[in-house]
């Protein structure tokens, strides 16, 4: 298939030099300076000889690796720009360390023509982090009739979703995913039967029970995972599924890779992080879909990430203003903001808290999720975008983050690039920090700052 | 204390002092002249966001008994209609100087949200959502122990909690969508009596196993034990009516009927939180028999709110000045 390459990605002109810093390459980490030259990696090593002109950035006592990739953004960019637009999402994304972010679109209009995704890829393409786009499985994500999947597709959409809700009608989601692998595109599913879950808002056991509110099982979720499995089974498809939340799903999916399904999983740093029993509180800021659950769950989830069941970290990023965070529990909408603490929440809970290495952790935040986008070096890389999610090497596009693993800072929403604060994380001490984000040898996030 | 949301917030003690001091207010209800200038100069506000008969008027008859001016809105003519949240809604009530506000809504957790909007006022729980109805709860606890009390030949106010030790509370119906089945669940269970749910599996909540009770599908199997059987209504509007197959097979396991009269031990009482739908839920012979205390409920449900609004409003350190004590 033809993608219609619009290069509009300039390289950053001025040479950058990352000093100090323990680089992730393909041997490893090795305590190295990092030399970028006109947006490229040009030399890794020590003593190198440093171009008068070129800016020096500290990285001493950091950790230099490859920007972090995010399945899961809602930049609310059409339609609720109140909440965010994708000039601030893309600055927050930065903030958090990422170099690339996909877009859902549950927007308004939803992304479900050119016309409207071409439009969130141009302001995308001169934001500070590179934006792809996820368009919608259905038009108007109504569960109904195929989006133009094949159009979308020329523009480089590698991820077709209707995210926000889950394709009910199993004979659709059958023909959509059919269709997907036709295209060579992945169909990625966010795992909800709607009748199960009865319009539950929290998750269904204990909690729901004490504190009087809906609730919707696990099944509900769960489900929908064993459907598209046993779809993507028979029709040899690309299967992507969005923000797991239970035992079953992680059981679920850990059985169809060993059976050769061609599934990737991800998750979200309050589902390995939070339970339900917060939401003692009824404060609308811990309502999200799926909804938190109870710790055996989050356990599930942390295995998941520990054995490879689950391939990567997303956000589910959901921005919300604060007057519609401040209704009624039930009536207030699903989300919370993730970008601008998700390296952090890794870090505590993988990291420091399960034994993940630093080097797995770059495969859960960049490469996986770079190879499942599309964003990296074999993949279509919609719209011109770079590659992303590479180990550090010369001749690669610096699309860089580098951490901090042993600073500490304590969530200040309102201090959020975020045009919204709803994080549900508010006064948590948090472990590690982005101290730059190097975007195409740009240094869009110096020493914690956007510079743009 | 500062607010009522839940049977939580007063524990075995708190909820024998409200009950203790109900029985002083229901001392001025039995008299000519009611009223008493406990909350002279107080104002408290209703804020119904959900239809209500029986809670509303109890909560400002209750009020207006303690001389307290009641400021009463009605949602139907209110700014909720023109699309002011909930939040502005109590912040607006708030400037306007009163110290309580009584807050039914169809969400749970909506008062407990209100407490935290809100600064020096007052929240009182009247219902919310499937959560709790404390209020319920306490005078249902109140007129039970009354009626165990008369029984024993024992003034209430001498008995604590001790008449509830042991007893066997099997609270029947809708239990699921029930905000009344959890105030009176944590009220009964705080006081010592042993508390059985009793339901059709798809009515019960999905995980009690905190929660200290028994859970059982089999009303039959539990009158002859029971001291009081609390009969809940089935909650169809919000939506229980699917729960079942059929009105008529949940009533024939699940009603009080007058067999199931028969049925229950000497001395056992049946009580409803109201409201009742004859021949429904509970029979019309049920309903009218000297063991139901359906408007003993009622009557007590005033001095049961004068408690809670006395002793949230003035810390109960004021006395009982001109109660009667």
């Amino acid at each position: 298939m033809t993608i219609i390459q619009t290069a509009r990605y300039g390289m950053a002109q001025e040479a950058l030099a990352i000093v100090g810093g323990n680089v992730l390459t393909q041997t490893g980490l090795i305590r190295a300076d990092v030399m970028v030259e006109e947006g490229i990696v040009t030399a890794i090593g020590l003593d190198l000889d440093l171009p008068v002109a070129a800016k020096v950035i500290n990285a001493a006592g950091c950790v230099v690796g490859p920007g972090f990739v995010d399945l899961h953004t809602h930049l609310r960019e059409p339609g609720k720009e109140q909440a965010e637009t994708i000039a601030t999402g893309a600055r927050a994304a930065a903030l958090g360390g990422y170099t690339a972010v996909v877009a859902m679109p549950n927007t308004d209009p939803v992304l479900d023509s050119a016309f409207v995704v071409r439009a969130v890829l141009d302001l995308g393409a001169v934001s500070t982090c590179e934006v792809a786009v996820a368009g919608a499985i259905t038009v108007g994500r109504q569960g109904e009739a195929l989006s133009p999947i094949a159009e979308l597709a020329k523009l480089g959409v590698q991820l077709f979703t209707d995210d926000g809700s889950g394709v009910q009608h199993g004979g659709v989601a059958r023909r959509a995913l059919d269709y997907c692998r036709g295209l060579g595109v992945t169909y990625a599913e966010h795992c909800e039967d709607n009748a199960i879950a009865a319009g539950g808002v929290v998750h269904e056991g204990e909690w729901s029970a004490k504190l009087g509110l809906p609730g919707q099982p696990a099944s509900a979720e769960e489900a929908m995972v064993a459907r598209d499995l046993l779809l993507a089974r028979e029709l040899g498809a690309r299967l992507h599924l969005l923000h797991l939340s239970t035992q079953g799903s992680v059981d679920l999916v850990r059985q169809a890779k060993a059976a050769g399904i061609k599934v990737t999983a991800e998750a979200a740093p309050h589902h390995f992080t939070l339970t339900d029993a917060t939401l003692q509180s009824y404060d609308a800021v811990f309502k999200v879909n799926p909804p938190l659950r109870p710790d055996h769950h989050v356990q599930a989830i942390i295995q998941g990430f520990l054995d490879g069941t689950i391939d990567a970290v997303a956000t589910d990023h959901a921005p919300h203003t604060k007057e519609t965070k401040d209704l009624p529990f039930d009536e207030a909408p699903p989300g919370m903001l993730g970008l601008e603490t998700a390296f952090s929440l890794t870090y505590e809970r993988l990291v420091l808290g399960a034994k993940m290495s630093i080097e797995q952790l770059f495969q859960v935040m960049s490469t996986n999720p770079a190879r499942i986008a599309g964003l990296d070096r074999s993949g279509a890389r919609p719209y011109g975008h770079t590659p992303h999610g590479e180990l550090v090497a010369v001749g690669n596009v610096a699309n860089l983050v580098v951490v901090d693993l042993d600073a500490t800072w304590t969530v200040d929403g309102s201090s959020f690039a975020s045009l919204a604060a709803n994080t549900p994380y508010e006064g948590r001490v948090m472990h590690g920090a982005i101290r730059h984000t190097v975007l195409r040898g740009e240094p869009v996030v110096l020493e914690g700052v956007a510079t743009r | 204390m500062k607010n009522l949301l839940s049977i939580h917030d007063l524990g075995k003690a708190g909820i024998i002092d409200v009950m203790n001091v109900a029985e002083s207010f229901a001392e001025v209800e039995r008299r000519t002249m009611k009223k008493v200038p406990a909350l002279k100069g107080k104002v408290v506000a209703t804020l119904f966001f959900e239809e209500s008969t029986r809670t509303r008027l109890s909560f400002e008859t209750a009020a207006k008994r303690l001389s307290a001016d009641v400021l009463s809105l009605s949602v139907a003519s209110s700014s909720v209609k023109k699309g002011e949240s909930l939040k502005d809604t109590l912040k607006t009530i708030e400037s306007l100087g009163i110290d309580a506000v009584i807050i039914r809504h169809r969400s749970s957790g909506a008062p407990l949200q209100a407490s935290r909007w809100l600064d020096d006022i007052a929240v009182i729980n009247a219902g919310d959502g499937w959560h709790e109805h404390p209020s319920q709860g306490l005078l249902d606890a109140f007129t039970v122990r009354q009626a165990w009390a008369e029984d024993a030949g024992v003034k209430p106010i001498d008995t604590g909690a001790e008449l509830f030790a042991g007893k066997r509370i099997v609270i029947v119906g809708d239990i699921a969508h029930s905000r009344v089945a959890r105030s009176e669940t944590l009220a009964y269970k705080a006081l010592g009596a042993d508390v059985v749910l009793c339901a059709p599996q798809t009515l019960l909540p999905s995980d009690t196993s905190s929660w200290g009770v028994e859970v059982t599908h089999d009303l039959d199997a539990e009158l002859e034990q029971a001291d009081l059987i609390s009969v809940l209504r089935l909650q169809a509007e919000r939506g229980s009516g699917e729960c079942v197959p059929s009105l008529r097979e949940f009533n024939a396991d699940f009603a009080m009927t007058t067999t199931r009269l028969r049925a229950l031990k000497p001395g056992a009482r049946v009580t409803h939180p109201g409201p009742m739908v004859r021949g429904v839920e509970i029979a019309s012979e049920v309903a009218d028999d000297p063991r139901c205390l359906v408007t003993t409920q009622v009557t007590n449900g005033v001095a049961v709110r004068m408690a809670v609004l006395y002793l949230l409003l003035t810390g109960g350190n004021q006395g009982l000045e001109g109660v009667g004590q």
